[in-house]
């Protein structure tokens, strides 16, 4: 079972259970990344980093690093 | 309402706030197609009806009241600080209509602070065409507020807005969102209302989050904060968390059955369709280096027929000054000083209105955002992040608001760094300069029958002068100590057609200001240098009047040859000619003469003084009666010892290497200063590029020559 973010291929997609990071939490909470919300990877950059997802109807870039901070159902 | 209503434009970051800034007040702040524009706080007038006129403020954009960035925390600055003489009677909030979930969040806070506000919901065009639903009277109702649906862009709904904004209450009418108590510990936010006089208890939790960074308390306020917050176990971080699930719990029952959206946008999927093939895995790259080349080259190629013009109006001009107004020191100094001077620049009007045409259109069409995107990963590996590309992209126009604009980025050490380097890009004010020495020294040929040979050499000029800053970047990433984790959440926007009004407007604008700015120093330096130039220590004036008036002269050399030669004799031994013939020694090994050191040591007030000195130097010893463009006469210098041509291919490049390092920009020392508040900075700029120059032209030039 997949359960990070970062380990979604583009085109997957997710609910987002909890982070496990409580700094990285508050700035992906405010962008609208909230448990509960479904998100999908879009693409990846290039060089592998950083992902675009879709969050409630738009997009959205962050790092792997960060990605692999949200945990999904 | 009040006289002059002081109205603030708050929301998150390009949802179109300095598009509706400008359509409010008829002033042009710049609009762009990224989040992140605008890094600063600017005020206007309004005309809201006959009888009333309002002050608006454009703020930068926000996610929230917690600020991750400089720009996000000028925000917070005006709203939560009554003595701020932007702080506002009325907040018009303006809402993206595709997006309002995420836009809610900022919005209830500003409604938790009780100011009077109403939201504008803009971008209505886009939410219709994507068929986005809002049932606008049900959300405001709602909201307790008035809603008033608007497309900045058209500018529909703007005379309603000002309607609305005429007709606002003094008093906040919005709904209450969160019990502020229940986001502090039991009595904290209480202690905090009574010992600032706050009448909101909101505010006053923001004084317990953010009393580090706001500006406006005192020391002894600041204090006495930390001490509640020590004693009472207060979790920043935890309890913002809780403060924004709680917010967005309030904004999805809000929305629930107002706002209704169809499963597959129609907007997105042609964004994304775009994206499929600008962000592609090989293409993406590609295509961004294909962008740049076309710039160059259209730099090259498009300036030329209007650029012979200008030239040949300025050769008419300065003709026309020393046929009809009698000869003497001021027709010289108005012909060989200010206008030899001026031409210099103003014959790059051209070029300049490209190149700032292209950038234009980059920020406007979202493309900027997806560069920052790809460039990420390599900006990180060497000390930046993917949003130093936009000052970096944007210093090739000016580094001064590239460097400002590096307040969207989060990080210290990373905006530190990207202020350090921007400068090192090649600006406009360069251009000139490269233009010129590339044309005396670089054939104007086509490679493979395509390639401009000179729009080439420019290129290279620029990707060098963008290899640097990276490298440089690299080198200080292991010297400066980072104070904070790095991290990269942007928003990517959708891809919009450029507004080619908008375009026009700011090449306008920004020609505009180039042409007076450079205008101003360059008439200022050129009278300075002319007479310098043209004057010189009376004793030496003599004895050269002297020497040539002897028979050993007058016998040797035609009439003519003898002003020549004299003329010449009496720069060198000027007051200019004595300061570039002290730092000869110097710039020697650099293959620079004195008089090119003259040069230098103007451009040290602004580069673009270049052109201006070099026409002003080779006017006065010139032949009045030929006149040339600036170009024809630095073709023909020659070295009066060796008669060797002087601006041969080593020395041009030496001299473009030079200009490409040193840092020879009052303004982006001042600006730098201004964004670090600290000496140590510019300072530092100052030496290391500096030094950079010195030791890359040495090395240029000792290896062609
Ligand atoms: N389709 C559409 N686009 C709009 C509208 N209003 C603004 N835009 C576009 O949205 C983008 C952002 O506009 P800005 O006015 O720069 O936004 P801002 O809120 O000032 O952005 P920041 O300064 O970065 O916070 C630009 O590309 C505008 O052309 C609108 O009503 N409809
Ligand atoms: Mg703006």
């Amino acid at each position: 079972m997949k359960t990070k973010l970062s380990q979604l291929a583009p085109g997957e997609s997710g609910i987002i259970k909890e982070f496990t990071d409580l700094e990285m939490s508050v700035k992906l909470m405010e962008m609208g990344c909230l448990p509960g919300e479904a998100i999908q990877v879009e693409r990846i950059a290039p060089l592998g980093d950083p992902i675009a997802v879709n969050i409630s109807g738009y997009q959205l870039s962050l790092r792997k690093k960060e990605a692999s901070t949200i945990i999904l159902q | 309402m009040k006289a002059n209503l002081k109205v603030a434009l708050v929301g998150n970051p390009n949802t179109g706030k300095s598009t509706l800034f400008n359509s409010l007040t008829g002033l042009n702040q710049k609009i762009g197609n990224f989040p992140g524009v605008t890094v600063d706080k600017k005020t206007g007038q309004t005309k809201l009806n006959a009888a009333q006129e309002a002050m608006v403020i454009d703020l930068p954009g926000a996610y929230s009241l917690y600020p991750k960035s400089k720009d996000e925390g000028i925000v917070l600055d005006v709203l939560v600080d009554p003595n701020n003489p932007a702080h506002p009677d009325l907040v018009v909030f303006i809402a993206d209509a595709t997006n309002l979930k995420r836009n809610l969040l900022l919005y209830t806070q500003v409604a938790d602070l009780k100011i009077p506000v109403i939201i504008a919901l803009n971008m209505m065009d886009l939410a219709k065409r994507s068929g986005i639903q809002v049932k606008v009277d049900e959300l405001a109702a709602k909201l307790g507020i008035r809603i008033v649906p608007i497309s900045a862009r058209s500018g529909a709904g703007i005379d309603d807005l000002k309607q609305a904004i005429a007709d606002a209450n003094a008093i906040p009418l919005q709904t209450d969102v969160l019990d502020v108590n229940e986001l502090a510990p039991a009595g904290m936010v209480e202690r905090v209302q009574a010992q600032f006089k706050l009448a909101n208890p909101y505010t006053a939790l923001q004084y317990l989050h953010h009393y580090q960074q706001l500006s406006f308390l005192e020391a002894r306020q600041t204090e006495s904060l930390a001490q509640e917050v020590q004693q009472s176990d207060f979790n920043s971080q935890q309890l913002q968390a809780r403060e924004t699930i709680a917010r967005y719990q309030f904004i999805n029952e809000v929305l629930f059955d107002t706002v209704s959206s169809p499963d597959n946008p129609i907007q997105e999927s042609y964004s994304n369709r775009i994206d499929h093939v600008l962000t592609h895995k090989i293409w993406g790259f590609a295509i961004f280096m294909a962008v740049l080349f076309i710039i160059f080259q259209s730099i090259y190629a498009w300036s030329e027929y209007p650029m012979s013009l200008i030239e040949s109006l300025f050769i008419w001009l300065v003709n026309a000054v020393h046929d009809y107004l009698p000869a003497g020191a001021l027709t010289n100094l108005l012909a060989d000083g200010i206008l030899a001077g001026l031409s210099g620049v103003l014959v790059f009007i051209p070029q300049i209105a490209i190149l700032f045409a292209f950038i234009a259109v980059l920020e406007d069409t979202g493309y900027m955002a997806r560069v920052t995107f790809m460039m990420d990963r390599i900006m990180r590996k060497v000390g930046l992040n993917g949003k130093s590309v936009v000052p970096i992209i944007g210093g090739l126009a000016c580094a001064v608001p590239s460097i400002m604009s590096a307040r969207n980025i989060e990080n210290w050490k990373d905006r530190i760094i990207t202020i350090m380097v921007t400068p090192l890009v090649s600006c406009s004010a360069r251009l000139p300069i490269y233009t010129l020495l590339i044309a005396l020294v670089v054939p104007d040929e086509r490679m493979f029958g395509l390639f401009n040979l000179q729009g080439l050499a420019l290129m290279g000029m620029y990707l060098l002068s963008m290899l640097s800053a990276v490298l440089v970047a690299w080198v200080m990433k292991y010297l400066i100590k980072a104070r904070e984790r790095g991290y990269f959440i942007m928003e990517l926007p959708v891809y919009r057609m450029p507004r080619w009004n908008n375009v026009a407007l700011t090449v306008y604008e920004k020609v505009k200001a180039f042409v007076l700015e450079a205008g101003k120093v360059i008439i200022a330096i050129s009278v300075i240098l002319w007479v310098l130039a043209s004057y010189g220590p009376p004793a030496k004036f003599k004895a050269i009047d002297q020497q040539f008036a002897s028979p050993a002269y007058t016998a040797k050399y035609s009439a003519e040859q003898i002003t020549q030669l004299k003329a010449s004799a009496k720069l060198e031994n000027s007051f200019a000619g004595i300061l570039g013939k002290s730092i000869e020694p110097v710039i020697k090994p650099l293959g620079f003469d004195w008089k090119i050191g003259i040069a230098l040591i103007t451009s040290f007030a602004a580069r673009e003084v270049f052109v201006g000195t070099m026409a002003t130097l080779y006017s006065v010893e010139g032949d009045a009666s030929r006149m040339d463009s600036v170009k024809e006469k630095m073709a023909e210098a020659r070295n009066p010892e060796t008669g060797e041509l002087v601006f041969t291919l080593p020395v041009a490049f030496s001299l473009m290497i030079f200009y490409a390092y040193a840092m020879q920009c009052m303004s982006t020392l001042a600006v730098v200063y201004r964004e670090t508040k600290s000496w140590k900075w510019p300072i530092t700029q100052f030496v290391y590029m500096t030094a950079m120059a010195y030791l890359a032209s040495l090395l240029v030039y000792q290896f062609l020559k």
